[in-house]
């Protein structure tokens, strides 16, 4: 009886497999592809748990346990790269997270559909402008000489490198990215905003509401949902900051309020070689980020019908 | 460039920047690998982008939902920088220009987005297609594709763009000059205000006319790096728009 399921099963195997085998080729590719550039490379965090050494490899390098995570957590550079981290992160959900809902609602207040499209179009485009071209930019209106620069000293204000100056780095940073992301981040509240009833507004014009009362009791509980789910998501890096774009704008003057976690990864593992130690503080900050994630998750099913999962 | 003072007002205008550029062979270098990087990434990137989105759209695949978990997983999880980086070593395409093109081949993001779309073709068509004796592969290219040109317009720029943007795998794995993309020789220019590779010898430029000059080359190198995507960019704005909201359906 086992035997007789037993060649039935495998007999559905084989004629699913002679009837599908380009699709399991195709799939053997991709999976293929993501074993070996997604799953290896996670393979590999347990060399934050070792001694690495390139020359005997990940299973030869002795274990350590806990000894990177422990120098870390004294590590004189700890306070200032979680508090960077931190900060930073801060600063652009205060900021950068309404930036986009602002210029949807005040986008759905346009009633000129050329002017509409010419700033949808004109806000969209520095997102794809390389983030080594936008540094560029940004270096060179910061400078001494520099465009910013230039307009302060009319008055009064003495030219000095801005980038040089650690108080404002986190102003340039979070800065730009709002400037760099306003109209993409824009587009998704924009489709939100389509899918509310057009019928509501007429009754509430009837009722005489003006534009604010609409905005406030039609417009934002209408978006609400999408707002709260990106929430969530963003929480869910509070704790992470893109390297690309810290490593390309700091320097060694402003490390006090630009060095994050990210970045220190990337100067300790991948410039002084320090492999494990490096992997290690990668791995914290991913397990910080993924329980800031669960936890806004939560709170959010909790206190509303929102959640991811 | 050393002038003080009024902003608006022009100093005049001059050509010299472009041809500066231009004429240098780490530019015209940086340009001809990024578009190399740029066709032969995209190219593998659809493939495989394709082949997944496909497999997995169809019913009655066998595992096709533990590999979607599989797929899912690495949106929320990735072993970070520094095993990355000893995984490609130990592949042995560390400096060459595999190494910029297969790590990034696939986005998990792009992938879903794909198979998302080609879910909503149709199962009649496929199925009369098949009857007719063809393949998977004739079902993909001729039926499939065909009826999904522009989510492909949009996956093309997508991968288009990020090839062309990106950077930092450059950075980390590539030693030798001759294979590195714009990008590479742009952070020269404009972040590290390297002089080198900014202006080449043998162009009779020297001391203090090389500082005056360092500014203009760098406007002018800006304008010739962005220019393809400024030029490109009103004509594929609806893709991207469109794009993005297919992302969101399923977001």
């Amino acid at each position: 009886m086992i035997v007789k399921t037993h060649n039935r099963k495998m007999n559905i195997l084989k004629t699913d497999f002679k009837k599908n085998k380009y699709i399991y080729l195709m799939v053997s590719i991709v999976v293929a592809w993501y074993i070996i550039f997604a799953y290896i490379p996670m393979y590999g965090v347990i060399i934050a748990f070792k001694d690495f050494n390139p020359g005997r490899g990940i299973l030869n390098s002795p274990w350590v346990g806990l000894d990177h995570f422990k120098s870390f957590f004294i590590d004189p550079n700890f306070r200032r790269v979680i508090t960077n981290t931190f900060l930073i992160n801060i600063y652009d959900i205060l900021w950068g997270f309404p930036a986009p809902i602002i210029l949807a609602l005040l986008m759905n207040e346009v009633r000129s559909k050329i002017f509409k499209k010419t700033v949808q179009n004109l806000t969209y485009l520095p997102f794809f402008i390389s983030i080594v071209v936008v540094c560029g930019i940004i270096i060179d209106f910061t400078s001494t000489n520099g465009l910013i620069n230039q307009l302060l000293s009319h008055f009064g204000v003495e030219k000095t490198n801005l980038l040089a100056n650690k108080d404002l780095f986190r102003t340039i940073f979070v800065g730009s990215g709002i400037w760099q992301g306003i109209g993409w981040g824009s587009i998704i509240y924009l489709a939100a905003l389509t899918n509310i009833d057009q019928q509501q507004y007429e009754a509430a014009t009837i009722d005489g509401a003006g534009r604010w009362k609409q905005l406030l009791h039609i417009t934002l509980p209408g978006i609400s949902s999408t707002i709260m789910i990106l929430l969530i998501l963003r929480m869910g890096s509070i704790m992470s900051v893109g390297f690309e774009k810290i490593i390309l704008l700091y320097n060694p003057l402003t490390y006090d309020t630009a060095d994050v976690i990210s970045s220190y990864v990337y100067r300790r593992g991948l410039l002084n070689a320090d492999y494990s130690y490096s992997t290690a503080i990668g791995l914290l900050n991913s397990l910080i980020n993924f329980f800031f994630l669960i936890g806004a998750n939560w709170l959010s099913k909790k206190y509303s019908e929102n959640s991811l999962w | 460039m050393q002038h003080e003072g009024i902003l608006l007002k022009p100093l005049g205008f001059t050509w010299k920047g472009y041809s500066l550029v231009l004429n240098n062979p780490n530019i015209s270098i940086g340009y001809y690998n990024t578009v190399y990087y740029v066709v032969v990434g995209t190219l593998i990137s659809m493939i495989f982008t394709c082949f997944g989105g496909y497999a997995l759209s169809r019913k009655g695949v066998l595992f096709s939902k533990y590999i979607l978990i599989l797929i899912t997983i690495t949106m929320f999880f990735s072993g970070g920088l520094i095993p990355f980086y000893l995984l490609v070593k130990d592949l042995g395409i560390y400096d060459t220009r595999w190494a910029i093109i297969l790590p990034s081949a696939i986005s998990t993001w792009n992938l879903i987005i794909m198979r998302t779309s080609f879910m909503q073709i149709p199962e009649s068509l496929e199925e009369s297609a098949k009857m007719d004796g063809a393949n998977d592969f004739t079902v993909l290219f001729r039926i499939i594709l065909p009826l999904s040109m522009p989510i492909i317009a949009v996956m093309v720029l997508f991968y288009g763009v990020a090839m062309w943007n990106s950077w930092f795998n450059a950075a980390i794995f590539l030693r030798d000059r001759s294979t590195f993309p714009l990008q590479l020789i742009l952070r020269e220019i404009l972040i590290q205000n390297d002089k080198g590779s900014m202006l080449q010898v043998q162009n009779g430029i020297s001391g203090q006319a090389e500082d005056m000059y360092r500014a203009l080359i760098q406007y002018s190198t800006i304008v010739i790096a962005t220019l393809p995507i400024l030029v490109a960019y009103p004509f594929l704005q609806k893709y991207f728009v469109k794009g993005i909201m297919v992302g969101s359906l399923k977001g």
